[in-house]
């Protein structure tokens, strides 16, 4: 660099990008809307129960009082569940994206979802009983199973993986595994009890289910802000990201384990619901740009959300009876998916 | 004196060997072009050089050291590349991707410094985008995008430069304003620059130093005087060349060409 240049330079001038402030009133404003979600999702639903009541329930809980067993062991977890599959989903979705620069890359949509809900089939089928703690690590192994079958049919393809041939063979793979889960279900008559893992959303979330679930997803949502400059520099492409001095082997390997575990943890608990991966990246992409430094915390907390009220709406819809919450996302995520298609592929 | 050296390299894709022993030497401090027919392993070698691509066998040295037993993070620091087709993320504006090329300097998180910002700005300025900076990249014309390639690639700050084809899709004039830029660069900063380039022309009116490579190996190398010869020609690309010096840089240029064949075919009629 000329001296005379770096002499002429004032710094004050210099511009530094206006994408940190929206990112940053997202993650305040978004930390805020979700306190509001989550209050509002505890205070209402089939029982009617006032809001003085709820209050009391959270902070000084009577365990002889029904009202504050329903909310405390029911729709608290259910609440908190809710948001940390939609963490999960979307951060998920969000370092898939990055990390493959495809823009339809979504754990429901590359058959890590279908994977692990297979995994959980054949738990409940040969291991009855098996503690969430185990079941969750089925799951994770589930996941990987998903995504190693639709990248090895992927890649059977001639001209390699486009972002288009790896969805189609998701779709294939989930159809594949979605039929197995289901002949596992009615041969060994596990039929009701996974209906009500997968269709019932996060309404069976237990303080169990959280307390094992947390520590694996706050680690990798740790796990994927430390990655996330990286993952940056990966959506710029393999060759210009080696250039610029990045492992990229390295980091394609521990963002696959992040990716994994986030996939795994919430089809645990949620079933396979699809989508959130795929809506909330581009969302957040949209609001605060291509920095997976803001992307993944954004993502997590949008996700979060969106799946809180979802969840909200599925309960309230038509009460006392809920509608499946994979449903209702599917009706935002199945637009927005042939939108983005139709686009060519060409935004990431 | 060599910057780059590459010592006896067998370079290629998992089941093909496109280099099977290539050995050449990168004057420090000069522009160096590579040229030769399509599939001759032009771009592997740049490849290679820029440890995209795993050698085989041998080694490339730079500055004296085996480049697989250096971190390739400090290889980044002495070294950017620019791919042939890199394509930015869509929203992506100029002065995010221009920061980006300071990633080797940073540590941890990655905030940018007051060093950082500096060369950022130099960089923009350099190639001539101060005023666009705030824009998307999809938003400007190919001459532009390849500019702020090359400004993330200065922000980096190392001697050397790495170039694939950076003139490819340009038209006329912008591939003259690229190879200029690259031109002042080298002249002003000493910047080695290494690069691909399909105009023979360009090629000689640009460079010190010209490697012509067919099938996997160097056919002649030296000074455009040297390689820009009908006889190499002939050899490398099979054409039959008219040849004559520019007038503006005095560098043989080829006037026009014919194929081989046909000139065998239009005298055995004549």
């Amino acid at each position: 660099m000329s001296d005379s240049v770096e002499e002429s330079i004032d710094l004050k001038k210099v511009y530094k990008g206006s994408r940190p402030i929206i990112a940053t009133v997202i993650l305040l404003g978004g930390t805020i809307g979700l306190l509001f979600a989550i209050g509002l999702s505890v205070s209402f639903g089939a029982a009617d129960i006032d809001f003085g009541t709820v209050w009391s329930a959270v902070f000084q809980f009577n365990p002889n009082l029904t009202t504050h067993q329903i909310i405390q062991d029911i729709r608290l977890p259910r609440v908190l569940g809710a948001g940390l599959v939609g963490a999960c989903f979307a951060v998920a979705g969000s370092i898939m994206q990055g990390m493959t620069r495809n823009p339809l890359a979504d754990s429901g949509l590359l058959g890590l979802n279908a994977g692990a809900a297979f995994m959980l089939a054949i738990c409940f089928a040969f291991f009855p009983g098996l503690p969430y703690m185990y079941i969750i690590l089925f799951s994770f192994f589930g996941a990987a199973l998903g995504a190693g079958i639709v990248y090895g049919v992927g890649s059977l393809a001639k001209g390699g993986l486009t972002p288009m041939r790896l969805v189609l063979a998701g779709a294939a793979v989930s159809a594949l595994l979605g039929a197995l889960s289901e002949g596992v279900a009615i041969y060994f008559r596990i039929g009701q009890d996974l209906a009500f893992w997968n269709a019932g959303g996060v309404s069976g979330t237990k303080w169990e289910h959280l307390k094992v679930m947390s520590p694996w997803i706050i680690a990798a949502i740790i796990g994927a802000i430390m990655l996330s400059k990286s993952i940056t520099l990966l959506s710029l492409g393999d060759e210009v990201a080696i250039g610029l001095g990045q492992r990229t082997g390295r980091i394609k390997f521990f963002g696959s384990v992040v990716v994994l575990v986030l996939a795994g943890a919430a089809v645990s608990v949620v079933g396979a619901v699809g989508f959130v991966g795929l809506i909330v990246p581009h969302l957040t992409r949209f609001l605060v740009g291509s920095d997976y430094r803001w992307i993944v915390p954004c993502s997590a907390i949008l996700g979060s959300l969106l799946v809180i009220l979802a969840d909200f709406a599925a309960r309230m819809i038509n009460p006392p009876y809920e509608t499946p919450i994979g449903a209702l996302i599917a009706l935002i995520g199945v637009p927005f998916f042939l939108y983005l298609a139709r686009k060519g592929g060409k935004e990431l | 004196m060599s910057v780059l050296t590459v010592d006896h390299v067998a370079v290629g894709y998992t089941n093909t060997v496109i280099i099977e022993e290539l050995s050449a030497a990168i004057p420090e401090k000069k522009i160096t072009t590579i040229i030769g027919p399509n599939g001759c392993g032009k771009s592997t070698l740049l490849k290679a050089i820029a440890r995209i691509l795993k050698t085989q066998n041998g080694a490339i040295f730079l500055d004296g050291r085996a480049i697989q037993q250096v971190s390739t993070k400090e290889i980044a620091k002495k070294m950017a590349i620019l791919p042939q087709s890199a394509e930015a993320p869509s929203g992506l504006t100029i002065f995010e991707l221009v920061s980006y090329g300071r990633f080797p300097h940073q540590r941890g998180f990655g905030t940018l410094k007051k060093e950082d910002l500096q060369h950022i700005h130099w960089a923009i300025e350099v190639t001539g985008l101060g005023e666009l900076r705030d824009r998307p990249v999809e938003a400007l014309s190919g001459g532009q995008r390849q500019r702020v390639w090359i400004a993330m690639a200065l922000a980096q700050d190392t001697e050397i430069l790495i170039l694939d084809e950076p003139t490819t899709y340009l038209d006329l004039a912008h591939q003259l304003d690229i190879l200029l830029l690259l031109k002042k660069l080298n002249e002003e900063e000493g910047k080695t620059i290494v690069m691909v380039l399909h105009d023979l022309n360009h090629a000689s009116r640009f460079s010190h130093y010209m490697i012509a490579m067919k099938d996997g190996k160097i056919i002649t190398e030296g000074k455009p005087e040297k390689v820009m010869k009908s006889e190499n020609l002939k050899a490398v690309f099979d054409i039959n060349a008219i040849l004559m010096t520019c007038p503006f840089s005095q560098n043989p240029i080829c006037l026009s060409y014919q194929l081989n064949k046909e000139t065998e075919c239009l005298l055995q009629t004549c």
